[in-house]
């Protein structure tokens, strides 16, 4: 295949398609994905050995991550792959639930997921050039990026850059009373980075993250905690994987107690979170074990799980006790808890205070709108998570990758995935909170399932050369035999009398019912259905299960796609000929709201609605101009003409 | 740029006053090229007003100048009031148009230029076109509730008993497995949804009176043929009640009388006489007569004591069995006890004790707080609102993703109510409403 991109002859280290700026989960998604749109693409990193790097809790996935990762493996992404390379306890959360609402989750070894990240990107990414090095400042011409320059000196030009670069602008780290500057500010010359983004115009927020201390295993009283197994078999994350081959490993749990929750009020005046030491706002959903005693006082303890490091790594993660207070306090609460009475410390606790840059400054491509042809994602843009990060990385890798060969943005939308509603959200509300996937983030949650990102995600990734063969090939089988098992399903049908006579309970109603709305009741299964018809037992295991997930919401999603047809026309109102400052001509709008709009420029009044603060009049007077201002240019248009 | 327009802003016909309005940053201009000057913000003036660039007077004048920030369009505003004839309004009009910068303005403008300077919302636009619709006394109160933006404030509660509920079933699904709210769980969401169902279904209940006032309180009149039908409509619309409008039905064989009684507007439709009959066409016309009964609010029915009377088992309207001509010689019983009302078309006997009776099953169906519901697609909102918010307490057993669907499409209706989704067809169905010079 021929592509348009600039530089793709040239052979010289120092030009690429794009070039990505970190090697964490952002960076290595970006610069794969731009790699498997074919951009020549140069990732940079301080060294080869942070690829990978698990830096918090050891586990990827959850309620909303693990939508986010299928996603990312449905768009032939790494994230999944690694996750099952390293994966030491598979748990889909949920599972007593309805399929819409599970989320596959895993303990990874952190030494594993490293490997396997390193072998990924360095082995199997065919246009992927590592460069270690830092970089120090942006090269720019005419309000646009044309490159990165090295701490060394080097000059390195791009059609396009993507920085990943997490949490390296004024990072403060505190644990008890002290405090220590950390990333590089102040200390390195990439101070002249984080200036160079600041004097573009960037805004800038304060969030604050935690991380709880790390224990040391060999010092934890094991049989006296409950056990907690992985699922068996364990679910892989990817369509690749067949079977998950690493050795499983279970986790355990602890509470906190009576006695910790006393030590810590005791001592909430040494807590850097309560002195104001610490200002920047902190993950509501994910709060330090001083902040959940101080805020739900009257519960008498906590839960605490105990997560493996590794397969042959001493390290605990105790899940659920992030603190930034003083070290002989963290002593005391991890001697509290049963189990942990003699546990050694091998690492303390602390928070990380940073700067982000307001990601309503970013289209939805996630170029910035301050500066062409540079991309953002991760942490810098005030999320948390590695799979917000990762998901981020593939949107601005392959866009970066666009950009550079002049194609048009790729836009994710918000009714087609979670990957659409996390940059959706990020552009349009902007973050107050460092910013985590949740499910309940989508409306359109019955559609949105990890059990079928492929089915929403892969035809599409595979339009855009994002999904390579092999997938496509296996995806192409799956989407037959769904089709073939649906269209067989929806052809058998019954009597409620000839159902009554296989022992199946229907409405004496007369009518007819086929096997696919059959299986939308709640007592009806897939037993019950190869009772009646033998033939169903033909129908491999995993794709009898999508069929009949398809079949539970099957009537719920028809009426959903009604919803998603009325929220598309105002989709259509445009409001992209509104350039920043338009707005200060529509009189009637608050001051709030008239600033949001200049920030942000929703395209559309369908994403004006999601403006946090939005009010039916105010959205009715943009939808007024907007109109106003189509009927001035069509009139325009014509008499130009 | 606001262009600057004017139009006759009161009634068309012969009438005391007529205003003429003229709105936008020309507004002054304009009012300096009749009056010569200006007169005092917000105050009425007396003035004469003369052709532009010329000394022939057009008519005196009450004038009265509004600024940007205190006026109801949001721009400069002038009125003119001038003497009601015909004439005069033509001649005001045509020098108006010879202001550069002026012209008339186009159905809605006004209202237009008020929303889009964030002078009044939607729902606002609404009830104001039901306020310049007014035509009784009951319909002008109705739509001053709209305005006063009851609606907004009861969506708001909806919505926020809504976001409560959909909280815990954020919570359940998504922080179950971390251990710190899964014994929480959706405790006292039913009551929450209880009290989302009243309100909502307490909204609908008020939506057929508010239907019932903004368009008129429906009254069939239904009977064999020849049972003095048309008499008594004609005989009920010449009497103290006023004709507000008269216009054939949707077919020949309806023919509706609007009528103003103690200041509610009411609808009377004439049917086609009820009978067996192979003749199509009357046929068809029985068939509408019938069509006119279920949709009534009140259903007359006309017994002259001769032909079989109508029954009434298969109405779902209310309706009063009334015996007419009673002047005339008849073969039936002259009082008959199944008849509430005996009356005389000819002889007037009995016809104010029927509007009495008509009036009684109006208030009937008017108690209470004005309606929150007015408009079809108001009410279809909040009744999808009513159907999601049931399906989530009916569901709720097979599974929390259910719940949490119907929740959102609860709330995506609510949205709709209030205009913050499907703001373009909103848009088009209000302002194709409005009329010049509103």
């Amino acid at each position: 295949m021929v592509r348009a991109f600039h530089y793709t002859r040239d052979d010289r280290l120092n030009r690429f398609d794009v070039i990505v700026v970190g090697g964490g989960h952002a960076g290595g998604e970006a610069a794969a994905a731009a790699a498997r749109v074919g951009a020549r693409t140069a990732l940079i990193t301080f060294s080869k050995a942070n690829l990978g790097v698990l830096s918090c809790n050891p586990a990827i996935g959850g309620l909303g991550k693990g939508h986010l990762v299928r996603e990312i493996d449905a768009l032939d992404g790494i994230m999944g792959r690694l996750a099952d390379a390293s994966g030491i306890q598979f748990r889909v959360l949920n599972r007593r639930k309805g399929p819409a609402v599970r989320g596959p989750r895993a303990q990874a070894d952190r030494k594993l997921y490293r490997q396997a990240a390193g072998i990924e990107l360095l082995e199997k990414t065919p246009g992927l050039t590592l460069i270690e090095g830092e970089v120090t400042d942006l090269l720019v011409a005419d309000q646009a990026v044309t490159g990165v320059e090295l701490a060394d000196g080097r000059e390195i030009q791009a059609g396009a850059v993507v920085l990943t670069t997490g949490t390296f602008l004024r990072g403060l780290v505190h644990l008890g009373e002290e405090r220590w500057s950390a990333g590089r500010i102040g200390e390195q010359p990439s101070h002249r980075l984080a200036e160079r983004l600041l004097a573009c115009g960037f805004a800038l927020g304060r969030l604050k993250t935690g991380t709880p201390p790390r224990l040391n295993g060999r010092t934890i009283q094991w049989d006296a905690l409950a056990v907690q197994e992985g699922d068996d078999p364990p679910e892989p994350f990817s369509s690749l994987t067949t079977t998950i081959t690493t050795a499983q490993a279970p986790c355990h749990i602890t509470r906190t107690t009576s006695a910790t929750h006393a030590l810590i009020r005791a001592n909430l005046d040494r807590a850097p979170v309560f002195t104001g030491q610490i200002g920047g706002q902190g993950p509501r959903y994910c709060p330090s074990i001083e902040d959940k005693v101080n805020r739900f006082g009257d519960r008498d303890g906590h839960q605490v799980f105990l997560e493996p490091e590794g397969l042959d790594d001493d390290a605990v993660y105790p899940n659920g006790i992030s603190t930034s207070l003083p070290r002989d306090v963290q002593a005391g609460i991890v001697h509290s808890m049963p189990g942990l009475e003699k546990t050694e410390i091998l690492q303390y606790g602390y928070a990380i205070e940073y700067d982000f840059l307001d990601p309503r400054g970013l289209f939805p491509s996630l170029e910035t709108k301050h500066l062409n042809r540079l991309f953002l994602a991760g942490q810098i843009n005030g999320t948390t998570g590695y799979e917000e990060a990762a998901a981020q990385g593939l949107v601005a890798g392959l866009n970066a990758a666009r950009r550079a060969g002049g194609q048009s943005a790729v836009h994710f939308s918000r009714m087609q995935s979670y990957i659409g509603v996390l940059v959706d959200d990020l552009v349009t509300q902007g973050v107050t909170e460092p910013y985590r996937m949740f499910t309940s983030r989508s409306e359109f949650r019955l559609a949105l399932r990890a059990d079928n990102a492929d089915l929403r995600l892969t035809r599409f990734g595979s339009e855009l050369k994002l999904v390579g063969a092999e997938r496509l090939a296996r995806f192409d089988t799956k989407e037959a035999a769904l089709g073939q098992a649906k269209a067989l399903l929806q052809s058998l049908s019954l009597t409620p009398r000839e159902a009554e006579r296989h022992g199946v309970a229907l409405n004496q109603d007369g009518v007819r019912r086929t096997a696919f709305e059959l299986l939308s009741y709640p007592h009806i299964e897939w037993g019950h259905l190869i009772r009646v018809w033998p033939a169903l037992a033909a129908i491999p295991g995993l794709v009898a299960d999508q069929a009949a997930i398809e079949a539970k919401y099957a009537v719920y999603l028809g009426r959903q796609e009604a919803d998603i047809a009325r929220l598309q026309r105002d989709e259509q109102l445009d409001l992209s000929v509104f350039d920043s400052g338009s707005y200060d001509g529509i009189a009637g709008l608050s001051n709030e709201i008239r600033l949001k709009l200049n920030l942000i420029r929703p395209r559309s009044v369908a994403q004006a609605r999601q403006i946090e603060g939005m009010t039916p009049a105010a959205l009715t007077l943009i939808a007024v101009h907007a109109k106003k201002r189509g009927e001035r240019d069509r009139i325009a248009a014509v008499t130009d003409s | 740029m606001t262009e600057t327009v004017f139009s006759l802003s009161s009634g068309k016909g012969k009438a005391g006053i007529a205003v003429i309005r003229i709105s936008g940053p020309l507004a002054g201009t304009a009012l300096l090229a009749l009056a010569g000057a200006l007169p005092p913000l917000r105050q009425a003036t007396l003035m004469t007003l003369r052709r532009p660039g010329s000394d022939v007077i057009l008519d005196r004048a009450l004038v009265l100048l509004f600024a940007r920030d205190r006026s109801f369009t949001g721009e400069p505003v002038a009125e003119l009031h001038v003497h009601g004839g015909p004439a005069v309004v033509r001649s005001v009009l045509g020098a108006l148009a010879e202001v550069p910068g002026l012209r008339m303005a186009v159905p809605g403008e006004f209202t237009r230029q008020a929303l889009g300077n964030g002078r009044i919302d939607l729902g606002q636009v609404e009830a104001l076109a039901d306020l310049i619709d007014a035509e009784t006394e009951r319909q002008r109160m109705q739509a001053l509730s709209g305005l006063a933006g009851m609606l907004g404030a009861a969506v708001r509660d909806w919505r926020s008993l809504l976001l409560e509920a959909k909280a815990m079933v954020a919570a359940d699904i998504d922080f179950s497995d971390e251990g710190d709210v899964a014994d929480q769980g959706l405790r006292g969401i039913d009551s929450l949804l209880q009290r989302l169902e009243s309100g909502l279904e307490g909204a609908l209940r008020t939506a057929d009176r508010g239907r019932m006032l903004v368009d008129g309180f429906r009254v069939a009149i239904i009977g064999p043929p020849n049972a003095g039908k048309s008499t008594l409509l004609n005989a009920l619309a010449r009497r103290d009640v006023a004709i507000v409008s008269e216009h054939a039905g949707t077919t020949r064989d309806v023919l509706e009388v609007k009528l103003d009684i103690d200041g509610y507007a009411v609808i009377l439709a004439d049917t086609a006489g009820l009978r067996e009959t192979s003749d199509p066409v009357e046929r068809m016309g029985i068939e509408r007569a019938r069509t006119s009964a279920s949709k009534a609010d009140l259903v007359l029915l006309l017994d002259d004591g001769e032909s079989e009377p109508p029954d009434a088992d298969s109405l779902t309207a209310p309706s009063i069995r009334v015996r007419t001509k009673i002047d005339r010689k008849a073969a039936g019983p002259l009082h008959d006890i199944s008849c509430r009302i005996h009356l005389s078309a000819h002889t007037g006997e009995g016809l104010d004790s029927l509007t009495e009776q008509i009036l009684l099953a109006i208030r009937e169906g008017d108690r209470g707080e004005p309606s929150l519901l007015v408009h079809e697609r108001q009410r279809q909102g909040v009744e999808r609102a009513l159907a999601a918010v049931q399906g989530a307490q009916r569901e709720a057993v097979r599974g929390v993703e259910f719940l949490d669907h119907h929740l959102q499409r609860a709330d995506d209706a609510l949205k709709e109510v209030i205009g913050l989704i499907g703001v373009e067809e909103v848009l088009g169905a209000v302002f194709s409403r409005f009329c010049i010079g509103k």
